[in-house]
């Protein structure tokens, strides 16, 4: 179709966006009493926070600094009081505890002064590129990473192509699609930058065929812009996985263990593009999102403009509430989504959607033996051969799973959709993945225990001579002071 | 000049030859799996095995007095290496040994400094009359520390799990 090379594998699942496709986001939510903003909200460490509890903050005002090189800033979603920096369920199928910052809302919901900035376009790269960074935005398709690494990490390389991802495979989810329909213009406004920074040659914004209103609406605003091409792409699920994005976009293929600047192309998610046009035209921090809230479970699904660390509660109730108890709680799509442990759970950076779904959407089957057919083989869109790395995996013979490509597993779940024996196979990756993570930060750690050993036994060995070599001193001293006194007596 | 020259001569040839004769004589059989299995075991001469090194306790396994799986900071992944290279059952031995993390109980601590200077990875800090700490990225769980510790204030335990490490179990089999 339009000339462009499709992606290998795949699958195509029911997509369920008429539910909320056609309803305009809803913004100006009830403002919750309390938000909830985990430390950890982007793939680095931790960030550190920097206000105490009881300190009064405004909306926009910056509350955690990023920890390190992987790590975001976080700002306070509305103006409010510190109510606490204590331990929350984490939105994280693991029910684990995070460190989180709860705000207690005063209902004024008032900014922090905003700059007035100038044209972002007469400013250098690297200024914007630290622009992006202090306003703490990252991947917000889900795979928030720090938004200002990629791009600084593009300026390193020849980009040819920036691809803005508007494909949006996930089933359920429309939470791009209803943002490039009512924001295009700050989109286009926002690839303009990026390519700004990272001085690509050209733009592409990608968009699944099956979301024609977009299509237009994009075309309508890049218009004036001869460097931007709004293209469509198939409706084929994994499209939005960055690699097969490029694939379909450029035909060339990331390399195994590559990234996508080798081949000189730079994917970003439109909701991204969306938040670095907040950033460097308003000078808005991140603080919000758009979230699909879908689902049979809820009673008139929607697209929702929420505060980071609104309660997932919040979020259904601006919907209508649930129609029935959920079989299953998720945030993110379907495909490759994760259970949530608690309905109380805050929205992060990365929530791309709420699901409530009910017994039937979930299909829930006990798992039977593989048979060997072959299909999760014709499913997988990375060219791998799921099966025997599930087998593999589940005989923790972890070197041979990798032989099969355990590193290049997307975990998109292709495999399991397909799979007429239910087998979670993307289960069994998920684990093997842990489990060889485990070890690489266990070798590390012996290395490095290893150094600090021998480090120290120098340390001790320099130490001793030198009490030595001051003892020695001190007795020579004390004979020459005490032979010109004997010579005297 | 020239009986000086042979005498030199006939010296080098005859202390040459009792070095080259010493050496075979003498030689020390080292068996080179041991080697081996040294250089996989972590180095950090612990002691958590029961041997004094590293080096004490390849032997022992290479001999087979000691079990593949007595290395605690080694792991599971260590226990599964040792097995293969000395060709041992993996389900004759129990269960692989979980690596250990020393904790300092801040309430009982009187800052003595004696755990510290025990630690072999300075894995310790603090100062006299100030709460000692344990940083868990460099603690091998030897016990140094604890077998010090007048107040009996320092546990090991395994690490505890965080969103950091957590990772999907493996699912039931079919």
């Amino acid at each position: 179709m339009f000339g462009l090379k499709s992606i290998r594998g795949g699958v195509h699942p029911e997509t369920k966006k008429d539910l909320t496709s056609e309803r305009s986001i809803l913004t100006a939510l009830p403002l919750p009493k309390k938000l909830y903003l985990p430390l950890s909200q982007h793939a680095g460490v931790e960030s550190r926070p920097q206000v105490q509890v009881g300190d009064k903050v405004l909306k926009g005002q910056l509350v955690a600094r990023s920890g390190g090189s992987l790590s975001a800033n976080l700002h306070a979603p509305t103006s409010g009081i510190i109510a606490a920096i204590e331990p929350i369920v984490a939105p994280h199928p693991s029910g684990l505890p995070a460190v989180a910052m709860v705000i207690e809302s005063d209902g004024e919901d008032r900014w922090k002064d905003l700059p007035t900035l100038n044209d972002p376009l007469d400013l250098s790269p690297d200024e914007l590129a630290d622009r992006v960074e202090e306003a703490g935005i990252v991947g917000m398709g889900g795979a928030i990473f720090p938004a200002a690494v990629k791009l600084r990490q593009g300026r390193r390389f020849e980009i040819k192509t920036l691809i803005i991802n508007g494909s949006e495979c996930e089933p359920y989810l429309t939470c791009d699609d209803r943002l490039m329909q009512e924001q295009a213009a700050a989109i286009v406004d926002g690839a303009r930058m990026i390519r700004h920074i990272i001085e690509a040659y050209e733009v592409v914004i990608a968009i699944e065929d099956n979301k024609p209103d977009a299509t237009a609406a994009l075309k309508q605003a890049a218009a004036p812009y001869g460097m931007i091409n709004v293209i469509n792409v198939p409706t084929h699920y994994p499209m939005g996985s960055a690699k097969q994005l490029i694939q379909a976009v450029t035909g060339k293929e990331v390399p195994a263990g590559g990234r996508s600047n080798d081949i000189g192309v730079l994917v970003h998610n439109v909701g991204t593009v969306y938040a670095i046009h907040q950033a460097l035209r308003l000078g808005r921090p991140l603080i919000s999102r758009i979230v699909t809230v879908t689902g049979a479970c809820v009673k008139t699904p929607h697209n929702v403009e929420a505060l980071l660390g609104t309660p997932v509660r919040d979020l259904i109730q601006a919907c209508g509430g649930l129609t029935a108890h959920p079989a299953r709680l998720l945030m993110g799509g379907p495909m490759m989504g994760q259970i949530i442990p608690s309905i109380d759970s805050p929205v992060i950076k990365g929530t791309t959607g709420v699901l409530a779904l009910n017994q039937r959407e979930v299909n829930e089957h006990l798992p039977a033996p593989c048979i060997r057919c072959g299909r999760c083989v014709d499913a997988c869109p990375m060219g791998l051969v799921p099966l025997e790395m599930a087998k593999h995996s589940g005989a923790d013979d972890f070197d041979q799973a990798q032989d099969f490509g355990l590193r290049d597993c997307i975990l998109c779940g292709s495999c399991a959709y397909v799979c007429p024996s239910h087998i979670p196979l993307v289960q069994y990756f998920e684990y093997a993945k842990g489990e060889l993570r485990e070890r690489r930060n266990n070798e590390s750690k012996q290395e490095y225990t290893k150094r600090l050993m021998d480090q120290r036994n120098e340390r001790v060995e320099r130490e001793k001579a030198a009490k030595a070599a001051a003892k020695k001193a001190k007795k020579r001293a004390s004979r020459k002071t005490k032979s010109p006194a004997e010579s005297e007596s | 000049m020239f009986t000086a020259t042979l005498v030199l001569t006939a010296l080098g040839l005859l202390l040459g030859w009792l070095l080259g004769v010493a050496a075979k004589v003498f030689a020390v059989e080292e068996n080179p799996i041991v080697n081996e299995v040294e250089s996989l075991l972590p180095g950090s001469q612990c002691g958590q095995c029961g041997f004094p090194g590293c080096s004490a306790a390849a032997e022992a396994m290479v001999e087979g007095t000691a079990a593949v799986n007595c290395c605690p900071p080694g792991g599971r992944a260590l226990t599964e290496a040792l097995a293969e290279l000395l060709n041992v059952d993996l389900n004759s031995l129990g269960d692989a040994p979980v690596p250990q993390l020393a904790r300092i109980e801040a309430s009982l601590c009187t800052g003595c400094t004696k755990c510290y200077k025990a630690c072999p990875t300075d894995a310790i800090v603090g100062a006299t009359k100030q709460i000692h700490a344990v940083i868990s990225k460099a603690c091998t769980g030897c016990s140094k520390c604890k077998d010090v510790c007048p107040e009996n204030c320092i546990t090991l335990a395994p690490e505890p799990v965080t969103l950091n490490n957590w990772h999907w179990t493996k699912p039931e089999a079919a």
